[in-house]
């Protein structure tokens, strides 16, 4: 709401998705999605595979089956434009770089097609490049690079043009685990430095929460809940959302759900007095795993599993497997969620 | 690849020596000694340059020289004419004549374009059903079959399936994300397709236009058959049936053929080094395709008609040949008779039994030789492996000529014990012709076989007790029979209509394959319709045999899978 008045007055834009639905087929792939992503904001798109967030990206650049819907940037509404006249950067999963051009050639692309002035080209070019450190390697192949730098080379290709938006697919899940968590922070550091309106698609919770500054969880092609990493995390609007970030207890009680995470209980001996403002459950411990900061126990209460993590200290023996428990929750950790809701 | 001392390259040691000393004999030593011929004075043997000068003085040779080149040129570009709607419209657009122009696609590999020449005359000739009828409708002739046009004609016909086999892989290997982010940076139309589509589909069209070129600049057949001589096959040929073994413009020739084939091999490699565009990821393959609008989709299956019309020409006009009575100055034969299969069966059954013989030894060889090759090379560590694979695959580069040329030199000399004929003249060799000739064909189908059994599952073997030779016999060679099986059948289909090398090669009658009848049969007129009806039993089995490769091929995709899905998961 606040975005599409914003954009009326023509101050802060950004995107607004009105009411978009996508079908493949007959198959219903986004049912009326809404949202609205204010400028310069690092936006996630989080959601299983199937749950039709990369189909929404790719709707937002113009590819795939036409949606109904609007889509604005910026007040302006792109829904009927082809993908070239739309003005919105997008990096690919597989990066896309041309084999057959030089690193050079290939960020130089969007600038030939916006018959921008060859000596300007070569400037921007190379700004490009100095952005994403690889000046040094503007004259090879991309068949020459390594995922990490081809990854930095699609970037650079992307935002040389000065899309409105910039789009990325997925674009850490082809590089190995180190080289992700600093890829992410590259890509988070350059969004701040140039406040690019900037929209990320990922399967990975942590990956969200470390970049974004609000996220959209989509689930069967609906979107289930938007907010900032801590908020969908401490207040999930369901049980998929619940379940999706993180992991969650969840106790049925008179016509509702009792939410809770397994680091908000405290485990402790039968015989261990009660503590004021918390609800206290009684069980047996069924199973433990060492995870070396903690402990995970599986507690089982009147016939269900309940996950507790119990921090570690040297020297703490564990509750072994069938000692009888108890567990503390505070009041105030617990989401009550009504139980028709998935 | 596990080499563990020196005792278990033993055996492979054996082999490949056999193997090497078998294509020493009859490829390499046999191809030098006829470019040793062409460099040598005919009088002294003092090496010399002579005979290439006196090649170029001569205006008959200048001729040839120009018009080989003419028509391989030209037969690339209508080939080129002819593939590229076709692969165009099957990557480009959801449309439903895809399996039609599949179909399109294997045709006319089952009729070697000799057979069908004599047949595309009586159809596309001066006095042909074609012009017959343009003449009395609209008043005017087209002269599809004059001279060179003809060889053109047949031979684009013919091979323009390379081009398409090969430009449709390289469109379909292109990532959609290719062009996907071409127009996300402001680029479509036309301009897409020049700047992103063209060029990362350029490496697959080269890699089949060269193909396309080496393989109408060697063929001896059609030319022949269409009465064009004047052509650097058919003139090494004539030189050595009629001039003789010593003439020295036939080795000069053959070096010009073998010259250009490694010239278009050579531009074709130079055209994919480095070039690895299959592009490809998980997920989004092939280009974007549309659908078609209703005048869009007819003007696709007109063309596509058109050219399937075009396509079965040969094999509509040999059928007719084969039933016909007389067809001459007509559009359509004046009778039908079965007549000519009688004769056929009654008095040429000896081509069939000796086609059957020949092909069927030297595809079984081809088949032991190119799996051997393949173990050794993939799976053992033997010093110069990879020599065998491409000695193997020279084969590729000499044309059939030249190798007939080149046994009839080194070999006629050479009497075989026990049968006391020169081994040039003994029907073995050209079993060993064909066998040489098609090793590549069954090498590339034995790789492909043994690419997709993973090491872990004979390193499982092993691991169990099982020896190298027990493994081989019972892990790999029963995982690599769908491969095995195709190569076979492809070395034999092919082998059964080669023409060029054993036409040089036959030394009696009684002796000759089914080309080499349909090839006599053909040169008289009235030998038309039972050299015809021989035809369309070639055409039988090779389309036969075409057929039960690409069962065997498919449904070893399917047995195979679990042994793919190790493979894949080790890469």
């Amino acid at each position: 709401m606040s975005a599409i008045q914003e954009g009326q007055r023509g101050q802060r834009d950004g995107v607004v998705i009105d009411n978009l639905s996508l079908s493949f087929g007959n198959t219903e792939v986004l049912r009326g999605v809404n949202l609205e992503i204010a400028e310069g904001e690092f936006f996630a798109f989080l959601g299983p595979s199937g749950s039709g967030k990369s189909t929404l990206l790719r709707a937002v650049a113009g590819f795939g089956p036409k949606p109904r819907g609007r889509i604005l940037i910026n007040g302006q509404d792109i829904a009927n434009l082809p993908p070239w006249k739309r003005d919105v950067g997008m990096v690919f999963q597989s990066y896309a770089l041309w084999p057959h051009f030089t690193v050079r050639r290939n960020i130089a692309f969007g600038l030939e097609e916006r018959r921008v002035a060859r000596a300007e080209i070569a400037r921007r070019v190379d700004e490009a490049l100095d952005l994403v450190g690889l000046r040094h390697l503007a004259e090879r192949r991309p068949a020459q690079l390594s995922g990490g730098q081809q990854q930095r080379i699609a970037l650079a290709r992307t935002i040389v043009v000065r899309p409105k938006v910039l789009l990325l697919d997925e674009p850490l899940s082809n590089l190995d685990a180190n080289l992700r968590v600093q890829m992410r922070r590259e890509i988070r550091e350059l969004q701040q430095k140039l406040q690019l309106t900037t929209i990320f698609v990922t399967h990975d919770q942590e990956e969200a929460n470390t970049t974004s500054d609000r996220m959209a969880v989509l689930d069967n092609g609906i979107i289930q809940q938007v907010g900032t990493p801590m908020e969908l995390y401490d207040q999930p609007a369901n049980l998929f959302v619940a379940g999706f970030l993180g992991t969650a207890n969840v106790l049925p009680e008179q016509g509702r759900h009792l939410v809770f995470r397994p680091q908000a209980l405290a485990i402790a001996a039968a015989d261990t007095p009660a503590i004021d403002g918390c609800r206290r459950l009684a069980g047996t411990v069924r199973h433990l795993e060492f995870l070396g900061s903690i402990i995970r126990y599986g507690v089982e209460v009147e016939e269900q599993l309940i996950l507790v993590d119990d921090p570690h200290r040297r020297g703490q023996p564990p509750f072994p497997p069938g000692k009888s428990v108890v567990l503390d929750i505070p009041e105030g950790q617990i989401t009550r969620l009504p139980a028709e809701v998935n | 690849m596990p080499a563990s001392g020196s005792s278990s390259l033993r055996t492979p040691a054996i082999v490949g020596l056999l193997i090497a000393l078998f294509l020493v004999l009859f490829l390499v030593f046999p191809v030098l000694r006829v470019i040793q011929v062409a460099f040598q004075d005919p009088h002294s043997g003092a090496p010399t340059l002579i005979n290439f000068v006196d090649f170029f003085g001569n205006s008959l040779f200048r001729e040839s020289f120009v018009n080989s080149f003419y028509v391989a040129t030209m037969s690339v570009l209508m080939a080129t004419v002819i593939a590229v709607p076709l692969s165009y419209f099957t990557t480009r657009f959801n449309f439903g004549g895809a399996a039609l122009i599949q179909t399109l696609g294997i045709i006319p590999l089952i009729m070697p374009p000799f057979v069908g020449a004599v047949a595309m005359q009586l159809l596309f000739g001066a006095n042909g059903s074609v012009n017959l009828l343009l003449d009395r409708y609209f008043g005017f002739t087209i002269p599809f079959m004059e001279g060179l046009n003809g060889v053109i004609f047949v031979e684009s016909i013919h091979y323009f399936p390379f081009i398409l086999i090969n430009l449709s892989a390289a469109l379909n290997n292109i990532d959609r994300a290719m062009e996907e982010s071409a127009q996300n940076l402001g680029c479509s139309g036309f301009r897409l397709f020049r700047r992103i589509v063209f060029p990362l589909a350029m490496p697959g069209f080269v890699a089949g236009a060269a193909l396309v070129f080496i393989k109408v600049f060697d063929d001896l057949g059609t030319p022949l058959l269409l009465n064009v001589n004047t052509m650097l096959a058919p003139q090494a040929y004539l030189r050595i049936s009629s001039v003789g073994i010593s003439d020295p413009m036939g080795y000069v020739i053959s070096v010009i053929l073998v010259g250009f084939s490694l010239l278009s091999l050579w531009f074709s490699l130079l055209a994919l080094k480095g070039k690895d565009y299959a592009t490809t990821q998980k997920g989004g393959g092939g280009l974007m395709r549309r659908d078609l609008r209703p005048w869009e989709k007819a003007g696709c299956y007109a063309v596509v008609i058109l050219i399937l019309l075009l396509v079965l020409s040969p094999h509509i006009g040999l059928s007719l040949l084969s039933i016909g009575t007389i067809w001459s100055y007509a559009v359509l034969p004046d009778g039908y008779t079965l007549q000519h299969y009688v004769t056929v069966f009654s008095h040429a059954s000896q081509y069939i039994s000796n086609t059957l013989l020949y092909a069927g030894l030297a595809a079984l060889i081809d088949v032991i030789l190119a799996t051997a090759i393949v173990y050794v090379v993939w799976r053992t560590g033997l010093p110069g492996r990879k020599w065998l694979d491409y000695g193997a695959s020279a084969a590729l580069a000499v044309p059939g000529v030249v190798l007939g040329i080149g046994y009839l030199r080194t070999y006629h000399s050479f009497t075989v014990p026990f049968v006391d004929l020169p081994l040039a003249s003994w029907w073995v060799i050209i079993v060993v012709a064909m066998t040489i000739r098609r090793l590549p064909y069954a090498l590339r189908a034995c790789t492909a076989a043994i690419q997709q059994v993973s090491v872990a599952l004979e390193e499982a073997a092993e691991n169990l007790g099982a020896t190298k030779m027990r493994t081989v016999r019972r892990i790999v060679v029963p995982l690599m029979t769908g491969g095995i099986l195709a190569g076979f059948v492809t070395s034999f289909a092919t082998a059964a209509v080669e023409l060029s090398a054993t036409i040089m090669l036959v030394a009696r009658e009684s002796d000759a394959p089914l080309a080499y009848g349909i090839y006599e049969f053909m040169q008289s007129a009235a030998g038309r319709g039972p050299g015809a009806a021989l035809g369309m039993l070639a055409v039988f089995f090779v389309g036969l045999a075409t057929y039960i490769s690409h069962r065997i091929i498919e449904r070893g995709h399917s047995q195979n899978s679990a042994a793919a899905i190790v493979a894949e998961e080790q890469q």
